[in-house]
């Protein structure tokens, strides 16, 4: 579920607000917040969608976990779904790299 | 049909019109737009949350028919044939490879970008979710289509025997709002029980509830029982990387090999008490190199966690894809995806994929092909219906049919929340030993649980704001969950998604498609005219 909005890194676009299809931030005068932890379902778009890598989804899906903000921060992890999609700032890029058709061509989808 | 005279007067604090409406912003719901809007029809699409991430393929990867006519093709469809045990149709499966086909290219002269083969020729199998799903909305957008993020539909609207549009509810503000439309594609998903399979958690059945209201019959919910194998506590159900994985037990012992396929191993082993572990250590470099590339969401359990699975083993858990891999949905009765009532259509996991798949998941390629397919001809089937009413049908006397969940027949009580009463709901549809391996005095039980959930939801149940969605939410997958038992109990044999212990033998006297229908009270009935066409 998500865990975590990086304040100094967000820019208050509320760009999360309106794409999440769980809707579970609310925006405020400043940083949005997780409004609605429990509705998130996991799908990491919301990292996806952010401009500027200021959100961290923990992969465990049925519960809260803890987190260590500032070692997830320095071990790149802020972005690193991102990065490996080749989106940039928020926009989609990077799908006519996709190896996936070589997994396909041999019957495993 | 639910009567509907003693409820309260609908009033919307947003009331539009539209010649189609489209529930769900889905492939299915955005390509039914843009048919509709090539029509010429002004269409409004609501969507309960963001077209563009909502829906199931929106965070996932999935191939697709691209099959030009000829020996591959041929081989495909036979393949299909065979597997549905006889509950497919050649003719729709050729007519969506096609209409799939033509679509695909049509995105791809729109500038989405499909990825190119050694030989420098373009590969149209395979659309990325994110991108896919990012690049439809532009196009709709584009098309002149309204969009309405975060306005999920909760019932529809009703004028003297025809669907004439859909109200919802606004979770942000609370209001209400309603669209007025000459014809409405539902086009909202399957349904998952909330079981955290990607991307589905909004897939609850909303429209299976408010068209069975307005008297549609459903078909297929028996082939249902289709679990997604992901990383223990993860959201990841992406078969893909487990076509490389070796799997054992808790002791390190193989997974036990009995000639079946590879979910029923894992479930009966999960269901005797053994925990189930991977490691996708079956594949070379570069298919772990491509897997990992192209599949990056896949790893970030991994990675998250400190994981190499391709060096270790991970415990695995099995959940439930309910009808979005599963088959069933509401039954079509035409070319153009109309479903029994007039003015209503369905596309995409909303609708039955029988046609394509029988008995068996519709995942992967036949459900994104299907998307397209389906979404293509129901919203040109939609907009000529609109047309064939004129202007005339935005201006009827409509009304609103949704009962149960948000306009309780008795006093409204506190105590059943959503939130109590989905443990429930849940307990009947998403366990292993309930519902991927059946039994008939299993399926009573919950028959029975489900049918008395479903009245006391119907006659107290009630929110306010956010709250009063997640009741109707609730209300939508009791529902479900209904048709499915009803479906299963008519069906007294196992074959495909549909695994009775108690029956474990094919009934070749039953390749037939179960019927279901009603609210209150909810009928099965075998579908024998099926049955005599394809045999004819």
């Amino acid at each position: 579920m998500i865990e975590l909005i990086h304040a100094e890194r967000c820019i208050d676009c509320n760009l999360c607000v309106k794409t999440c299809p769980r809707d579970v931030f609310d925006a405020t005068d400043g940083t949005p917040v997780i409004a609605r932890q429990e509705d998130c379902q996991t799908c990491f778009l919301c990292e996806l969608y952010c401009p500027v890598d200021a959100l961290y989804v923990a992969p465990q899906a049925e519960a809260r976990v803890p987190i260590d903000a500032a070692a997830i921060e320095t071990g790149g992890q802020l972005g690193g779904y991102v990065r490996a999609m080749g989106w940039r700032r928020g926009k989609p890029g990077g799908t006519e790299n996709d190896p996936t058709r070589h997994l396909r061509v041999r019957g495993a989808g | 049909m639910t009567t509907t005279e003693t409820y309260s007067p609908f009033s919307a604090s947003r009331d539009e019109v539209a010649d189609v409406l489209i529930i769900g912003g889905g492939p299915a719901g955005t390509w039914a737009a843009l048919a509709a809007a090539a029509q010429g029809a002004r269409v409004i699409l609501a969507d309960k949350g963001y077209c563009g991430t909502s829906g199931a393929t929106a965070p996932s990867n999935t191939g697709a028919w691209y099959l030009p006519a000829g020996a591959r093709r041929d081989a495909e469809v036979e393949r299909r044939l065979e597997r549905s045990t006889g509950l497919a149709h050649r003719r729709w499966i050729v007519r969506t490879m096609e209409q799939a086909l033509r679509g695909l290219d049509d995105i791809a002269v729109a500038g989405y970008p499909f990825p190119f083969d050694e030989e420098g020729r373009p590969y149209r199998a395979n659309l990325r979710g994110p991108d896919y799903m990012a690049f439809m909305r532009r196009r709709v957008v584009r098309a002149g289509v309204r969009i309405l993020d975060h306005h999920p539909a909760t019932e529809l609207l009703w004028s003297d025997g025809v669907v004439a549009g859909a109200a919802g509810l606004h979770p942000r503000s609370g209001e209400r709002w309603q669209v007025r439309a000459g014809a409405v594609v539902i086009a909202a998903g399957g349904c998952t029980f909330l079981s955290h399979a990607l991307g589905c958690d909004g897939n609850t059945g909303d429209g299976y509830l408010m068209a069975a209201e307005a008297g549609a019959r459903l078909s297929g919910m028996e082939f249902s029982a289709q679990y997604g194998l992901c990383v223990a506590d993860a959201s990841v159900t992406k078969g893909l990387p487990f076509a490389l994985a070796s799997f054992t037990l808790e002791d390190g012992s193989p997974l036990p090999e009995t000639g079946e396929e590879r979910a029923v191993r894992i479930a009966r082993a999960i269901v005797e008490g053994h925990q189930v572990y991977a490691c996708l250590d079956r594949g070379r470099e570069e298919e772990h190199d491509w897997l990992r590339r192209g599949q990056p969401n896949c790893f970030l359990p991994h990675d998250r966690a400190g994981i190499d699975p391709f060096t270790q083993r991970f415990r695995v858990a099995l959940r439930s894809e309910g009808t979005v891999r599963g088959v069933g949905g509401l039954d079509l009765i035409d070319d153009d995806c109309a479903t029994t009532v007039p003015g209503l259509f369905a596309a995409g996991d909303a609708a039955t994929r029988e046609n394509l798949a029988g008995a068996v998941t519709g995942g992967g390629s036949p459900n994104a092909s299907w998307a397209i397919a389906s979404g293509t001809w129901s919203g040109r089937g939609a907009a000529r219906f609109a047309q064939s009413l004129g202007d005339a049908a935005l201006t009827r006397p409509v009304r609103a049919l949704g009962g149960a969940g948000l306009r309780p027949r008795r006093a409204a009580s506190d105590e059943l929340t959503a939130r109590a009463l989905l443990p429930y709901v849940q307990a009947e549809t998403l366990p292993l030993d309930v519902n991927f391996f059946r039994s008939g005095g299993r399926i009573a039980r919950s028959q029975q649980t489900l049918d008395a959930l479903w009245e006391d939801v119907r006659d107290h149940a009630a929110g306010a704001g956010r709250e009063a969605l997640r009741v109707r939410e609730l209300a939508a997958m009791t529902a479900t969950g209904r048709f499915i038992w009803a479906a299963a109990a008519a069906r007294t044999e196992s074959r495909g998604l549909h695994r009775r212990v108690d029956l474990p033998d094919t009934d070749a006297a039953q390749s037939h498609r179960i019927h279901v229908s009603g609210v209150d009270e909810v009928f099965a009935t075998p579908d024998d005219t099926a049955r005599r066409a394809l045999a004819s």
